[in-house]
């Protein structure tokens, strides 16, 4: 177990961000604090496939993916390129989902999902 | 030839930048631009599906790096129809936002943007490219569901973008366990990886499996993850929701079943029988508490939305059964209830810009008032249920029939409670509009209201032609079951030698 926790602690971080944005996100009143949450649940994710790019053979580990002279063993480049996508697919939605937040804010005056709630029922 | 398959998704989105672009000079190039872009569209996807007819199989290697590392792009029979389908409703659904609106530029580069995006999904045959398009397609959506006249849409977007970002990121991260279980992303590399290279039952496959399926199912909307669905649908203006409810989660699903067949493919669920239960019995549940939330709904496109969910749990059932004549059903009902629902939203709108009413008690008398939309409507509302020849009949013909043959009896019983919970929620408004008086009352006040609102657009030939057009495609589709079987004969065999 404590092995574990030793040489396993970049997935077990990883996956302590992914929880903990995923419990902000239902938990939390805020729509603030739920985007946060969201990109706290992405970022986990991201690191989680940049760690599993991580290569070590016989001790060794993998140099960063440029090309160098006198480094044979490099990470696996491919999640590094796929996790610049998915970071700009995660700044877009931030951005939709903070618009949406102004106009929600401008229109009610609160960001707080039970308030909300509880204007809907009003009228 | 094969050129058309990659132009199928450039087209979309170039044309969504040219309309930025142009619309900096001139006011009201969105709509010429976009119908340009769809008609386009119709055309590729109808080249395509030739192509595809002739040689099965089409592949397109992206900037010219060979899959398995270049991404590909792929069109079989299984994805040519669906394309088609989304370029077709694409077009008309603009013919209906002529007069109905939202009006402006701005619509119509996220309305591209979105039609660029469902083609990407279908098309591509890559994993992680498939998230990416997924994505494109939830962003351009949480906008469009936005863009309505309330701020209650901006709050139904808002609940949509979280609740859909967090399915996509689930998908992403089971991407992630197949992508470390096999060391590759491309679909039909990891269906062959899968299986020799990681065991079936592995635990990262089968990671990887439930956080994939986990993730579309929040984009199918299935029963407990599908509470977004119901509001985004509702308070999206009905332009908007005609598109979303035909095309959105109709790829999604789309996308579910390219994964079950053409990734994980029957030996895994021969390997893994516990996959199978569970994800048909979601489905089930999916079915009886999508048709009950519907009957218990008095909003009309709320119940519309919740029959989606019921409906999408028709498809997911046939695709996990795994067996030829359900996934043959699947695919049809796919496609048919994209036009059944499409259909029927359209009409609702139509109704609505006409009388006001939005509730199933306005509904009363309106054959009287708009003979046309409700004589379709109600054309609609029995081809859901699955009275023959329609296609909705055809699609759950095929499925009960699939269900039957891999003993999977539970389906069927399901199937059948829900055509009758269906009947229910349809016969109320069918009976109301044909055999009630017009109630003074209700249906006057709020024709009143809307009246001095001033907010309810006038109501257009074209938006009438899309749902004559809605109910007449839903009944002529259905003689062509057996086509629809022959077409994607190739893709079956190919799934199930």
């Amino acid at each position: 177990m404590v092995d574990l926790l030793l040489t396993r602690y970049n997935y077990i971080a990883a996956f302590l961000l992914i929880a903990g944005g995923l419990y902000m996100v239902i938990g939390d009143r805020n729509f603030v604090k739920k985007v946060i949450g969201m990109n706290l649940f992405q970022t986990g994710i991201f690191l989680f496939f940049i760690t599993a790019a991580f290569v070590e053979v016989d001790g060794m580990t993998g140099a960063p993916p440029v090309i160098t002279d006198g480094v044979d063993l490099y990470v696996s480049p491919l999640p590094h390129v796929l996790i610049l996508t998915a970071i700009v697919v995660g700044v877009s939605l931030t951005a939709v989902a903070l618009t949406l937040i102004i106009r929600i804010y401008r229109e009610y005056g609160t960001l707080r999902e039970d308030v909300l709630r509880e204007m809907d029922t009003d009228d | 030839m094969t050129d058309a398959i990659v132009l199928a998704i450039v087209v979309p989105i170039v044309a969504a930048v040219l309309t930025l672009l142009l619309g900096l000079r001139f006011d009201n190039v969105g709509w010429p631009m976009a119908v340009l872009a769809t008609a386009t569209q119709v055309g590729l996807t109808a080249v395509i599906g030739a192509a595809v007819l002739e040689n099965g199989r089409v592949t397109y290697e992206l900037a010219g790096f060979a899959p398995p590392a270049g991404i590909e792009l792929v069109a079989d029979t299984l994805s040519a129809p669906v394309a088609l389908l989304v370029a077709v409703v694409s077009l008309a659904v603009l013919a209906y936002a002529r007069t109905s609106g939202p009006h402006g530029n701005m619509f119509y580069i996220v309305y591209l943007l979105l039609v660029g995006g469902l083609a990407g999904v279908t098309l591509t045959g890559d994993l992680f490219n498939m998230y990416v398009f997924l994505e494109i397609t939830g962003l351009a959506a949480y906008a469009l569901v936005a863009t309505g006249d309330t701020a209650k849409s901006a709050i139904a977007g808002l609940k949509y973008l979280v609740v859909g970002t967090i399915g996509a990121s689930l998908f992403l991260l089971g991407v992630g366990y197949a992508f470390l279980a096999t060391g590759t992303l491309n679909m039909a590399d990891l269906a062959q990886r899968l299986g020799d290279v990681a065991a079936y039952d592995s635990r990262l496959v089968l990671a990887s499996f439930a956080l994939i399926v986990a993730g579309l199912a929040v984009k199918v909307a299935l029963f407990p993850v599908h509470s977004w669905q119901p509001d985004a649908y509702q308070s999206s203006p009905d332009s908007v929701s005609i598109f979303i409810s035909a095309l959105v989660s109709t790829v999604a699903a789309y996308a579910l079943g390219r994964i079950l067949f053409s990734v994980f493919t029957p030996a895994f669920f021969d390997a893994v029988p516990m996959a199978r239960t569970v994800l048909v019995h979601a489905a089930a549940v999916s079915i009886l508490a999508g048709s009950t939330l519907a009957v218990l709904q008095q909003d009309v496109k709320r119940m519309l939305a919740y029959s989606s969910v019921a409906q999408f749990g028709m498809v997911v059932a046939a695709f996990a059964m795994m067996n030829e004549l359900a996934a043959v059903g699947g695919v049809i009902h796919l496609v048919g209830h994209a036009i059944m629902k499409g259909g029927l939203f359209a009409a609702a709108g139509v109704i609505a810009a006409f009388t006001g009413a939005r509730r199933i008690d306005d509904y009363a008398g309106l054959a009287g008032r708009a003979p046309v939309v409700a004589a379709s409507f109600a054309v609609l509302a029995f081809a859901m249920v699955g009275v023959p020849p329609a296609v909705g009949f055809v699609g759950k013909w095929y499925i009960a029939f699939g269900a039957i043959e891999s003993g999977t009896w539970v389906v069927a019983a399901v199937i059948l409670a829900s055509t009758l919970l269906t009947l229910a929620y349809f016969a109320r408004i069918v009976e109301r509009m044909y055999f009630r008086p017009a109630e003074r009352t209700a249906a006057g006040d709020s024709a009143v209201g809307a009246a001095t609102d001033g907010g309810e657009p006038p109501v257009s030939p074209g938006m009438v032609a899309v749902v004559v057009g809605a109910a007449v495609a839903a009944v002529v589709l259905g003689f062509f079951g057996s086509g629809i079987e022959a077409f994607l004969d190739p893709f079956l065999t190919e799934v199930f030698a």
